[in-house]
């Protein structure tokens, strides 16, 4: 009885939550199948879901246009580039917060924080001209650093919660074997704290790869990200629904695949502290 | 990974930055309009016959004018070329960021340039941008449906004809609107139309004293005017439409007519893009006979900003993009149609050209449009959808705002003029013209 | 426990990241004090190599007394608001869901926080042209194939149009964090209160709500920190128009359409001492959590 009651429970769990699933990931579903529509089919009435001629012309047109693989790149290296060197600064700052804490970590973290509510487009002016005077619009290394810096916060955030999860006395008989702080971080720390570097690494690549303000601005030709590839693509003259699928598909594809292959250590890690 | 590991990572990976940008490569800023991106098709044959490479950074209209506008107001350098209009151009020409075009090639012939472009992309005499196409705004109307409707339409009609036939034409049960017309919010969109159409009503935007003129009977009359038909015989959600999202309405065949730009004629009538390609008719953009038609002048044009240290090759380009062989070149690849228009008397004198049929009524509507005495009554400012001071995209994308709220029911037209007349006088006393 | 040659070399390790910081939030607002002080119209020919003209106060009054500004900060909360309670509401009901054993929960679990991955542009651009079209767009031959008027989203529905794009974006992020803070809800507490007979209402209320607190204060918070400065879904759909100007919107027609420098940066200062107010006001919250 009780077994039937849970199959039947199950079973009706399995179709909400499918059913779910599929409603939020329809918008996601629809641009990739209208991006292998003709502009015809796109806005066909009815609209069609999997009976047309399946096309691939909108993804030939889109990298006829503009060259995909150079924005593809100036993305990864941009993102990748960013998050880890954020991890590089972040890492010792948020050992030190967690093993050696003092009135004030809290206040510094929080304030971290708070930096982020700087708005972007009310320091357009002043970083635009930092930038120039600096020779560093439309260059990667300039991209780099401002997504560093936007994202350490939440990067230290995270970290500094992970950090606080390791037992300290594991710290401490590391140190009474003499181990130098250095090495402490090294052998000891680092083992215990990859999957919680991991998926900092994550989501920090997610926001770097997503954002949109900075790259948008500050970028020309050479260091153009994704980004700018979709602003281009934006309501062109005419009929443009199946490319602008493809182009977003393509924009969109690497991070995807990327999430959906990690989204384990994402589901697991994602907690910011939330769990103790 | 080990610490060192992730340095060594990280430095080559910022260090890869900063390549690129060798010595004959220029970049140019532009429009996704499709006569740009048919330009960019043909690039190769410029570099191969100079050896200057091209980089093309090609954004979305709205997003464009932001980054050209920050790139030159802070000297940001990163364009070698910028596409910019005919707002635009004496603005920047007269604060001296832009390279004045006064040196440009015999063989180029600078004078074929119709007058009426050149004059709108020069401050004091001098050409600051070399137009790729220009354009002014026409009625495009269904042949067939009018027909249907029992009417004619005339080579010059009045806004009562117009208003008449859209709503003769409108049949809701087949989905086609008698009439599609831009109401998007942006001084470039809906703003543009609106600010045309008013000027055939006998308003203006400022009176010589820089004060706003909202508070005029003239733009209540435009602004009702408008939102009855509109709401009679208009597209659903025209408070969101914008010149893309009428060209397609159009081409599916939705629309009965379309006043808008001159270069969307040969869209409309390109059988690959277009469901009623063979059924198109042109006509004047309409007035109401008080002297001003509803038409405006516009160019897309490539100019130089000041500083750039490829200015012999970014001149060479603008030679090319703009030329009579640019021209040439297009109607021989892809039919006289689809050349950019606008631009070269020479065009208009091409026996091939003045057979496409669009291509007098594009002339027509060019040569009345007049940016130095835009209005029924006189005014301080150049421009006909447009004011060439600084100040005005900002006023007139939030008018046109408020305008965008009206036409969607959320206000009223007099609370729309109200708000309008409060926010545009706040801004010249701010700007220090009143 | 901590030596003092380890909090000397706390602050060391600490060093780079709250120096960057530091230079990265002084530099940028001194520029902006500084500009807001002063008049700033580079398309009338202001630079700074010329000098600018000190206004003092001008700007800061100039931009409250403007007929926009009450209506931006309203329309700023109530979508912050907005999306934070159907993100936070919908994403505990998820994460509930997501808890229960079912078939292919990796698959679901995947498809539910794939919007997470998308860009805000291209999310902005598909909703706006393939779902809100009122001609195209798929909602609209929904509605049609039920026999209704379409519905004008971006016109009439604008701001919860703008609401719904965003709360899609977000409702990944606060699933996954609820639905770890659920997973590590112990088990035999529920069940213990099930036999107890308490009903699944009570259970909710009084075990699982109160299990989540921290976590929901957690989604929050950074929530709140990314939708105060949300610009690429309005600037796609909108552009600000019927009543979806948000502050931040406010400051980049000041500073981007209308070139006024100074303005702007005055509208920028408003808009740190906003962000702040909320800040504060939500770290109390958490700094309480953060302790619990």
């Amino acid at each position: 009885m009780a077994r039937a009651t849970s199959t039947q429970r199950k079973l009706g769990t399995t179709l909400l939550a499918w059913a779910v699933g599929l409603l939020i990931f329809f918008p996601i579903y629809w641009t990739i199948l209208t991006s292998f529509k003709t502009e015809a089919q796109a806005i066909s009435d009815p609209p069609v879901f999997l009976f047309f001629d399946w096309t691939l012309e909108n993804y030939s047109i889109v990298q006829e246009r503009s060259d995909y693989m150079r924005f593809l790149w100036n993305s990864v290296i941009i993102a990748g580039g960013s998050t880890l060197l954020g991890i590089l600064i972040a890492v010792p700052a948020a050992w030190s917060m967690a093993f050696v804490p003092s009135k004030r970590t809290k206040d510094i973290l929080l304030w971290m924080l708070s930096t982020k509510m700087l708005p972007a487009v009310g320091v357009l002016y002043p970083i635009s001209l930092i930038f120039v005077e600096f020779n560093l619009l439309d260059t990667r290394i300039g991209l780099v650093i401002v997504l560093m810096l936007i994202n350490l916060p939440i990067i230290v955030w995270m970290l500094y919660t992970y950090f606080r999860e390791i037992p300290g006395e594991i710290l401490e008989a590391a140190r009474m074997d003499g181990a130098s702080l250095g090495k402490e971080i090294l052998y000891v720390l680092t083992p215990m704290a990859v999957p919680g570097i991991a998926s900092t690494i994550l989501l920090n690549i997610i926001l770097a790869w997503n954002e949109a303000f900075w790259t948008l601005n500050l970028t020309a030709a050479n260091a153009a990200p994704l980004t700018a590839f979709i602003a281009s693509y934006s309501s062109p003259e005419g009929l443009f629904f199946a490319k602008l699928s493809a182009a977003s598909t393509m924009a969109i594809a690497p991070i995807l695949i990327l999430g959906w292959f990690s989204q384990k250590q994402l589901v697991r890690g994602l907690t910011f502290g939330a769990v103790k | 990974m080990s610490l060192r590991k992730l340095l060594a990572a990280a430095t080559a990976l910022t260090v890869a930055g900063g390549t690129g940008a060798f010595a004959q490569t220029i970049t140019i800023a532009t429009v996704n309009n499709g006569d740009m991106i048919r330009m960019q098709g043909y690039t190769d044959q410029f570099t191969e016959a100079t050896g200057i490479g091209v980089e093309w950074v090609t954004l979305e209209e709205n997003v464009l004018r932001q980054r050209v506008t920050t790139d030159i107001t802070t000297k940001g350098g990163q364009f070698d070329i910028m596409t910019i209009g005919m707002y635009e151009t004496p603005i920047w020409g007269a604060n001296g960021w832009l390279v004045p075009l006064d040196d440009l090639s015999d063989e180029y012939d600078v004078g074929d340039i119709l007058p009426a472009m050149a004059g709108g992309l020069s401050h004091d005499g001098t050409l600051y941008a070399a137009p790729f196409y220009g354009e002014s705004s026409m009625i495009m109307y269904r042949t067939d449906l009018m027909e249907q409707a029992g009417l004619e339409m005339p080579e010059a009609p009045t806004w009562e004809f117009i208003a008449e036939a859209a709503r003769a034409m409108t049949d809701r049960e087949n989905d086609i609107n008698g009439i599609c017309l831009r109401g998007k919010a942006g001084w470039g969109e809906g703003g543009a139309f609106i600010t045309a159409m008013s000027n055939s009503f006998g308003a203006r935007w400022f009176d010589e004293d820089w004060n706003a003129q909202f508070d005029q009977p003239a733009w209540a009359e435009t602004l009702n005017f408008y939102v009855n038909l509109m709401n009679d015989a208009g597209p659903p959600g025209y408070s969101t439409n914008g010149f893309n999202e009428n060209l397609s309405l159009f081409q599916q065949g939705k629309c009965g007519m379309w006043i808008d730009a001159t270069v969307a004629a040969s869209f409309v009538t390109n059988p690959d893009e277009s469901t009623v390609a063979d059924k198109v008719g042109f006509a004047l953009a309409p007035d109401n006979g008080l002297g001003k038609r509803s038409n405006w002048l516009w160019a897309w044009a490539l100019a130089i900003p000041a500083g750039t240290q490829q200015e012999a090759e970014a001149k060479q380009f603008i030679e090319w993009a703009t030329s009579k062989d640019y021209i040439a070149l297009v109607a021989e690849n892809e039919g006289w149609a689809n050349v950019p228009p606008g631009a070269r008397t020479s065009l208009y004198e091409t026996p091939e050209y003045q057979e496409v049929p669009f291509a007098q009524m594009t002339l027509d509507s060019i040569l009345s449009a007049d940016p130095n005495n835009p209005t029924v009554d006189p005014v301080p400012y150049v421009g006909i959808q447009f004011a060439a001071i600084p100040e005005f995209a900002g006023i007139a994308t939030e008018v046109s705002q408020e305008f965008s709220a009206a036409y969607a029911g959320q206000q009223s037209v007099e609370e729309a003029l109200e708000k309008a007349q409060a926010l545009t006088n706040d801004a010249m006393e701010a700007a220090g013209y009143r | 426990m901590a030596t003092k040659a380890s909090r000397s070399a706390a602050r060391v390790m600490m060093a780079p990241a709250v120096v960057l910081l530091l230079g990265w939030m002084l530099v940028p607002l001194t520029m902006t004090l500084f500009f807001s002080f002063k008049k700033y119209l580079p398309l009338r020919g202001d630079s700074l190599e010329r000098g600018l003209d000190w206004v003092g106060f001008d700007n800061y009054i100039r931009f409250v007394s403007s007929s926009s500004f009450w209506p931006s900060v309203q329309t700023t909360l109530i979508m912050v608001g907005g999306v934070l309670v159907i993100t936070v509401v919908l994403g505990i009901l998820l994460a509930m869901l997501l808890d229960q054993p079912f078939w292919g929960q990796g698959i679901v679990r995947i498809l539910v926080i794939a919007p997470f991955f998308v860009m805000p542009t291209v999310s902005a651009l598909v909703w706006k042209n393939m779902f809100m079209d009122p001609v195209n767009g798929i909602l609209a031959h929904l509605w049609r194939f039920f026999g209704a008027e379409p519905v004008l989203w971006l016109s009439d529905a604008s701001l919860a149009s703008i609401i719904l794009i965003v709360s899609w974006q977000w409702l990944p992020f606060a699933t996954l964090i609820l639905l770890t803070a659920i997973q590590s809800l112990d088990s035999e507490q529920l069940e213990a209160a099930e036999m107890d007979g308490a009903p699944p209402q009570k259970r909710f209320w009084f075990i699982i709500l109160p299990h989540l607190s921290r976590a929901i204060t957690i989604v929050i918070l950074i929530q709140t920190i990314f939708l105060l400065s949300i610009f690429a879904e309005i600037f796609v759909t909108t552009g600000g128009a019927f009543g979806t100007r948000t502050l931040t919107y406010l400051i980049f027609q000041r500073v981007v359409d209308s070139q006024n420098i100074g303005l702007g940066s005055a509208g920028g200062v408003y808009a740190i001492i906003l962000a702040n107010i909320v800040a504060i006001f939500l770290m109390r919250i958490v700094g309480k959590n953060l302790d619990a």
